[in-house]
């Protein structure tokens, strides 16, 4: 049996209370706990103070907003793969949360947890890196935003200071119709990704108005291929201009050698699951 | 030590805990009910599932004052008095079972699917119980007995 060291635990009712609580040297927030239990039974992390916000409901809506769609920073996984206001404008996170572990881990699991966690691999850096989310933090001194490339910094780095909480993400809604798809590989069904790629295509008169290829598992943290975005904005939208492009897909990932996949193998994936992504999400866009 | 009044298997609780003790500490240890057991504390087996407000989670990874005011549903609360669940009564019949330690969890989250899902194929069935690891079967017999329970329990309804 595996215990965490012993700490204070805190269950603020509102988010003014959650801030005076994380006033404190060493204080960690707890939301669906799936990894930081983890964490903090291996002793990894041992925090003097936890401060649960699972009371805090308002953390929990999914919203329209006039610019897009407003997650919650409590939304369980299981929640958001089923939402309908998501299924309507952003059906590749239904479509993501299905390699998101398992069926108990999913209706624990929350969308900032797995922000703030910054696991390179995992889902929700992901999508929120291709779709060019806003993370929304609270601290003491009020609110502020964060851009996915701000806010993940390293592997299991974020850009969140002490007293400081996320309280949700905004996805902007596609400038135009658009196509989206999610692809993975991993060891078994629900393990962490080996490769991750999202993908989000808008055609307009036949050409590729837009292009964002996201991909998680081949660097410290999840990242654009901005080169190959670039390089099919404006072109024909063609299945054959994005295969010609997917050489592009590779430029500047750093993949690490571990225990699941060499770096070889990682890079190796990264135009096939690029490929399947862009394809798929092409046919969408121009059903 | 927090005090905590939740409701397991319909009935009311009360508990004191310390901040560490997880869900399943305090149903195994406070309230003796062990047939939810620890396999790994990570949240990789299974074997700690029980339901959270009517969803199956890992009661390893929920901490036992997570639960103040929640319903908590295990394996103990599965049957009806002497009268075995289906599920239960075909698992004996499929002989799915061996050492035994996976197959509260994997009850708890096969009733939660059946619940939700009457007719489940066999895919639907061998994704919702991915995360409840069994090391004796071969997990095959698991899946019969469960598609077997749920055509039984289609006939009885």
């Amino acid at each position: 049996m595996m215990k965490p060291v012993a700490f204070e635990y805190v269950r603020p009712e509102t988010l003014a209370e959650a801030v005076t609580a994380l006033d404190h040297d060493d204080a960690r927030i707890i939301a669906g706990g799936q990894s930081l239990l983890p964490m903090m039974n291996f002793r990894l992390v041992q925090p003097e103070r936890l401060v649960d916000i699972n009371r805090i409901t308002e953390l929990e809506r999914i919203e329209r907003t006039k610019t897009g769609l407003r997650i919650g920073a409590l939304t369980r996984h299981a929640n958001a793969a089923r939402d309908p206001l998501l299924a309507e404008h952003f059906p590749i996170v239904a479509e993501a949360m299905g390699h998101v572990a398992h069926v108990a881990i999913r209706n624990r699991g929350t969308v900032a947890g797995s922000l703030c966690h910054a696991d390179p691999s995992a889902e929700w850096p992901l999508l929120v890196t291709l779709l060019d989310g806003e993370i929304e933090i609270l601290g003491s001194d009020g609110h502020r935003s964060a851009e996915p490339s701000e806010f993940f910094l390293a592997p299991l780095v974020t850009d969140i200071e002490e007293q400081e909480l996320v309280t949700g993400v905004h996805l902007p809604l596609p400038a135009g119709p658009s196509g989206m798809a999610f692809e993975e590989v991993a060891q078994r069904a629900g393990d962490f990704a080996v490769v991750a790629a999202g993908a989000m295509v808008r055609v307009e008169n036949d050409t590729f108005a837009e292009v964002r290829l996201g991909l998680g598992g081949v660097f410290d943290t999840s990242v654009r291929a901005r080169a190959l975005e670039g390089a099919l904005t404006g072109q024909r939208a063609r299945a054959e201009e994005l295969e010609a492009a997917l050489p592009l897909a590779i430029e500047d990932l750093e993949p690490n050698d571990d225990l699941h996949a060499s770096a070889d193998y990682r890079l190796s994936l990264v135009p096939v699951l690029a490929r399947r992504a862009l394809i798929r999400a092409l046919h969408r866009a121009t059903q | 030590m927090i005090h905590v009044s939740t409701t397991v298997n319909g009935d009311a609780h009360e508990f004191l805990c310390d901040p560490r003790e997880t869900l399943l500490d305090a149903l195994r240890d406070r309230l003796e009910l062990t047939g939810a057991k620890e396999g790994c504390g990570t949240g990789d087996c299974g074997a700690c599932t029980v339901l959270l407000d009517g969803r199956p989670v890992c009661s390893c990874l929920v901490l036992a004052a997570e639960a103040k005011g929640r319903e908590v549903g295990t394996v103990e609360g599965i049957a009806d008095g002497e009268d075995l669940h289906p599920l239960q009564r075909k698992f004996i019949e499929h002989a799915a079972l061996q050492c035994g330690i996976c197959t509260p969890g994997i009850l708890v989250a096969a009733k939660a699917l059946l619940e939700r899902n009457p007719d489940p194929n066999e895919t639907e069935v061998r994704y919702w119980l991915a995360g409840n690891l069994c090391r004796c079967t071969g997990y095959d017999k698991i899946i019969r007995a469960v598609l077997d329970a749920a055509g039984e329990m289609r006939e009885a309804t």
